[in-house]
């Protein structure tokens, strides 16, 4: 044997035994998708609309505050889209105040003036940034929940291309979907206001006082008046809040004084200053805890609160308290969300497509192997060898990368089994044709590797082509796909090439030099 | 044992007799495709609502469907797989609105309940798939873009590897596999399906594959033999990697015969692509794309250049 075929022999047991390995045991080693061990696929459109809407209104009203600060008289301040607001009936005499006050303060809007009415527009690049951050916070604010919710592997990740507006959920072995939505997709904004009026049955009532319309520092907020009773009430509030979301450190559910489920949550320094500010300035007063823009209740102040517990407390259930808790340490999501898509694998399904999956690879694998065998004799064994290394090193690229296999990731391997025999076959026709010419087995065998090898390359480059592609636009299982298909013609080169040759090269060392046979 | 050996069948001879009857076959399934109104979709790419439901006693299908009619009078009931496994699949259009918030399950939820209210025996989900409209939309305009995609990237490389009208007929074989393999689909009643798109797409790199392993062929005799012209070297080069090309499609179809036969009902529209796949990548190879590349050559050729500079290397010819 020489000192060459000993390094490849050497080669080949050093990346078989790397790639066994990694592979022991498959159960742990090798990820599961959602379609073979169950569980719920989420796809979520984050509504960075939102988010744009509250940073144009906000930036509008810190410039009329500024416009008070300074003196200046303006006929108003009116948003008047989605990103802009105009300044109306600005005096000649303020023009130049207004333009520095709004080079200061407004850099992230585009000016544009016409006579005394100033036009505010978010700038386009401002807008995407702001977006992009609205949907990188989202992302952490689920997975943080996810976490929370204690789900194992949880997939929470950017959707589709670059600036995507979709994020991806997948929660596997979670089968309560309802739960699980509407953690995902509870805004959770939490904020305390001061009640100016209310709670009344409609609307109107409380703007009599403002000639119907809301005063520019309140807002009309919607609630319940009382635990039990299920009419809607209306509050008209302070717009500034007492304390937000923000302030908050920690929640968790709890009982109130009625024995009803409750939410304490404690406030962080910041929060403790602003609350005992508030509460001490209003005392007798009525706060309003409002959740995503509705009133859960309204307690009097009774005196200055200065400790750090609050309690929130409403009509909920048990589980409705631990997971309003649950939204609320994990943070408010910057922006509504709506769902597009959702699916849900039973853990049965997936156990029952896992059998079908290995009883298909296992017959189609026989199959290839009894016509192998039959067909090219003892050469059979060579390309059987090659085979199911290369299903081994597939599966061991999956296990080091993470990759995750999905239903259509086993038709992959079969696939792969398929460009396997492909390449053997290849070869060996090959060989044969040598063969016929009259040559000896060794060149044969040379000849043969040596004329296939361009023509592996070129399919498989074009194969990975396809396969790439596949991955890049492909979603979910198909991705699954795509990968074990790509990896699979990756360690196809060297098991159907290299190895292979090695194995004839092993049988030839034996043979003395010049013989003419080899059972092919 | 061999097969085909030293084969000397003409094929190109039959290259018009096979392109008018591919031309035939795609023309009367595209027809009958528009008669019954379009390739059917699966619920991934029209939007709407997919229930699977597992019956402890088999419950026979009308149960199930006189429970959901009152839901959407569109619902298609359908017995799942093997009927040992009583499983009832139960699937409804998209309904409108139902983008907002949670809602978009409303409609997965009514099902469960009026079936679990109609079965006399307990119900098991065992999967949902609900897919919003503008999922819908994207999945759509992924699966025509990775298509497209995969197809032109094969294409420049082919192109690039060897010589345009070679790349050309390799493509449109590849899409003539599509086009048959849709018909076959639609014929067979199965929706297509992402599973599917992936099935359509990996014929594609098998058809293309078998014609490089044919292209690769070609450019080593044209090597040996300058004189002969190109309908001649292609032939030889068919004939000569034709055992491979039947034992490779054949074993392939084995190993997908067993997918097709063991692999669930989940694969099963993707194995079914690729039976139909293997068989019409096989026959386009052998007779569609060496057929295109001739007579592009030949035309390319005859405009371009003398014809006896035909049959040479693409470099030689651009080099005039």
């Amino acid at each position: 044997m020489s000192k060459n075929l000993r390094w490849k022999i050497i080669l080949i047991v050093a990346a078989t035994a790397v790639a066994v390995f990694a592979i022991i045991p498959p159960s742990k080693k090798i990820h599961r998708g959602l379609d073979l061990q169950g569980g719920i696929h989420l796809v979520l459109k984050v509504r960075t609309d939102d988010a744009l809407k509250v940073e144009t209104e906000t930036a509008a009203e810190q410039f009329r505050d500024a416009l008070k600060t300074a003196n200046i008289a303006v006929g108003g301040v009116r948003i008047t889209g989605l990103t802009e607001f105009v300044v109306e009936g600005v005096p000649a005499a303020a023009d130049q105040q207004v333009r520095t006050l709004a080079d200061q303060q407004l850099a992230s809007f585009d000016r544009e003036a016409i006579g005394g009415t100033y036009t505010f527009r978010m700038r386009d690049n401002i807008k995407i940034q702001r977006a992009n951050e609205t949907v990188k916070q989202a992302i952490d604010t689920i997975d943080r929940r996810v976490n929370e919710l204690g789900v194992s592997e949880p997939v929470v990740q950017q959707y589709g291309r670059e600036n995507s507006d979709q994020i991806i959920v997948e929660l596997p072995g979670v089968s309560n979907t309802t739960r699980a939505k509407e953690i995902i997709s509870s805004t959770a904004m939490l904020s305390l206001h001061l009640v100016e009026d209310g709670p009344v049955p409609d609307q109107a009532t409380l703007l009599t006082k403002y000639n119907g319309k809301v005063p520019d520092d309140m807002i009309v907020v919607p609630g319940s008046t009382s635990r039990n009773d299920p009419t809607v009430a209306y509050y008209l509030l302070h717009k500034v809040a007492a304390i937000t979301g923000s302030d908050l450190r920690t929640a968790k559910p709890s009982i109130d004084e009625f024995n009803q489920p409750a939410v304490s949550f404690t406030l962080n320094s910041q929060g403790v200053a602003k609350f005992s500010r508030v509460t001490s300035a209003n005392v007798k007063r009525y706060l309003a805890i409002v959740l995503d823009n509705k009133v859960v209740s309204s307690p009097q102040i009774e005196s200055a609160i200065t400790q750090a517990e609050a309690r929130i407390t409403g009509r909920f259930t048990q589980q409705e308290a631990s997971d309003l808790a649950l939204v609320l340490r994990a943070g408010a999501l910057p922006a509504s969300l709506t769902y597009l898509d959702q699916r849900e694998v039973g853990p049965t399904l997936g156990r029952d497509s896992i059998r079908a999956g290995i009883v298909a690879s296992a017959v189609g694998l026989g199959l290839v192997t009894l016509f192998m065998l039959f067909y090219y004799r003892l050469s059979g064994i060579n390309a059987l060898v090659s085979i199911v290394l290369n299903l081994v090193i597939l599966l061991a690229f999956m296990s080091y990368l993470g990759a995750v296999m999905t239903l259509p990731g086993i038709a992959g391997f079969i696939l792969t089994i398929g460009m396997g025999v492909d390449s053997n076959v290849l070869i060996f026709e090959r060989i044969r044709e040598e063969l016929a010419a009259n040559k000896g087995a060794r060149q044969a065998i040379g000849a043969g590797f040596d004329r296939v090898f361009v023509t592996i390359v070129d399919t498989h480059i074009a194969s990975m082509i396809a396969a790439a592609f596949l991955f890049q636009f492909g979603t979910g299982p198909v991705r699954g796909f795509a990968t074990t298909l790509f990896f699979g013609l990756i360690s196809n080169v060297f098991t159907a090439v290299f190895v292979s040759r090695t194995l004839f090269e092993i049988i030839l060392s034996r043979r003395p030099v010049g013989a003419a046979k080899v059972s092919i | 044992m061999r097969i085909f050996v030293n084969t000397n069948y003409n094929f190109i001879r039959w290259r018009w007799h096979a392109l008018i009857g591919s031309i035939a076959l795609i023309w009367i399934g595209v027809a009958t495709i528009f008669l019954r109104g379009g390739v059917p979709l699966g619920i991934e790419f029209t939007g709407g609502t997919a229930v699977l439901l597992q019956f402890e006693q088999p419950v026979g299908e009308d149960v199930v469907r006189k429970a959901v009619t009152p839901i959407s009078k569109d619902a298609v009931v359908q017995t799942y797989g093997d009927p040992k496994d009583r499983e009832i699949m139960v699937r409804l259009p998209m309904m409108k609105g139902q983008e907002q918030g949670t809602a978009l399950e409303s409609d997965a939820k009514k099902v469960e309940d009026a079936v679990r209210a109609a079965s006399p025996v307990p119900v098991i989900v065992r999967g949902k798939d609900i897919v919003g409209p503008s999922a819908g939309e994207d999945y759509t305009s992924k699966g025509i873009w990775a298509t497209v995609a995969a197809l032109g990237g094969m294409l420049v490389y082919v192109a690039f590897r060897f010589r345009f009208t070679f790349a050309v007929g390799a493509i449109v074989a590849a899409f003539h596999d599509i086009l048959i393999t849709l018909v076959f689909l639609t014929w067979m009643g199965y929706d297509v399906s992402l599973n599917v798109i992936a099935g359509i797409l990996t014929i594609t790199g098998y058809s293309v594959n078998d014609t490089i392993v044919v292209f690769d062929r070609v450019r080593e005799n044209q090597r040996q033999m300058r004189r002969e012209p190109l309908d001649v070297i292609v032939n030889k080069s068919v004939n000569q990697t034709l055992g491979r090309t039947i034992i490779t499609s054949g074993t392939t179809f084995l190993a997908v015969l067993a997918l097709y036969l063991f692999g669930g009902e989940v694969l099963r529209g993707f194995a079914f692509t690729m039976l139909v796949g293997v068989v019409t990548g096989t026959y386009s190879t052998v007779f569609i794309a060496a057929a295109i590349a001739i007579i592009l050559s030949r035309r390319q050729a005859a405009s371009a250049a003398p014809p006896s500079a035909a049959a040479r290397e693409p470099r030689a010819r651009k080099a005039k």
